[in-house]
């Protein structure tokens, strides 16, 4: 499986994504500059956590006028994988790759600590090795994963079994719009996610229930 | 030209940050403060002259980049 981390001014967990990709795919990803227009030849991207542009205007609102955006929207009609994790997830939504937007959190604080998630969704190439409804934790660390979108698109993505992930019940850090941890495009090969998978991979960093999403990706993709 | 640009949270939509502010209002002593609702104001000089051309390129510019429409709705102003 080949892939490429893209790297946008102010990402900071581009290093995060590509050495948790080294060590589950045995190859080493792409780094690809967001200035770039076209991606080299590859099975998944990954769109890192991080503050790119600063969040200036709004998260992700920069990134996703960038050049490379338009190569990304090309693979991803073509039913390639895209993985976009914390302000990669903000970028796939301003981008309009995924629905709805994530707003202040609700409390209006950075939370950063391990969350309980609830995998809700299988059928997907990130999803596939969990089990439905199986309980995983994975860091969050972000000041804008508050979820929102109307009930119209809410229904939509509940009906078509796009969510993909949900905190547990009570442990939902920043009132998005019915638990909503992470959803998936219709064609099911993009997933956006505010949690981060790609720290939760060694033992060294404190846990390893990120790891079956590399392997789905691995098994579906090479 | 100039214009200026409001771009505001939608009815409906929460805003934790305009919470804050009526709190802290309320905090200072202010009374009867209601709801406060927050947002950003955008100046942009513009080169062009007619005032209807300018009006949809500031149209397209908001639909495109300076408001989320998922989230925001937006006002422009236009000063000679």
């Amino acid at each position: 499986m080949k892939s490429a981390v893209i790297v946008f001014p102010a990402s900071n967990c581009d290093r995060d994504a590509a050495t948790a990709l080294k060590q589950l795919t045995g190859q080493t990803p792409h780094m690809v500059w967001h200035r770039d227009s076209e991606l080299p030849q590859v099975d998944l991207v990954v769109l890192p956590g991080g503050f790119s542009y600063g969040d200036y205007l709004r998260c992700g609102a920069m990134a996703s006028q960038s050049a490379i955006m338009r190569a990304i929207k090309a693979h991803a009609d073509r039913g390639g994988a895209v993985l976009g994790i914390c302000n990669g997830f903000q970028v796939l939504t301003e981008a309009h790759l995924l629905p709805g937007a994530l707003m202040r959190n609700a409390n209006l604080q950075f939370v950063c600590r391990p969350v309980a998630l609830e995998v809700n969704e299988t059928q997907s190439a990130f999803t596939r090795k969990y089990e439905h409804g199986q309980r995983v934790v994975f860091p969050v660390a972000h000041g804008d994963g508050n979820y929102f979108a109307d009930d119209e698109t809410l229904n939509r993505l509940e009906g078509e079994g796009r969510v993909a992930l949900r905190y547990a019940p009570g442990q939902n850090p920043n009132g998005s719009a019915r638990d909503i941890a992470g959803i998936l495009n219709q064609k099911r090969n993009v997933l956006g996610l505010m949690p981060h998978p790609e720290r939760v991979v060694d033992p060294l960093l404190g846990g390893t229930d990120g790891i079956k999403l590399f392997q789905g990706l691995l098994e579906t993709l090479s | 030209m100039k214009a200026r640009v409001f771009v505001t949270l939608k009815n409906g939509v929460l805003d934790p940050q305009g919470k804050a502010i009526a709190n802290a209002l309320h905090g200072l002593g202010f009374a009867g403060v209601g709801d406060v609702r927050q947002g950003k104001v955008i100046d942009i000089e513009l080169a062009e002259r007619d005032e209807a051309r300018a009006r949809a390129t500031l149209k397209e510019m908001c639909e495109k980049l300076l408001a989320n429409t998922v989230i925001e709705k937006y006002e422009i102003e236009l000063q000679a």
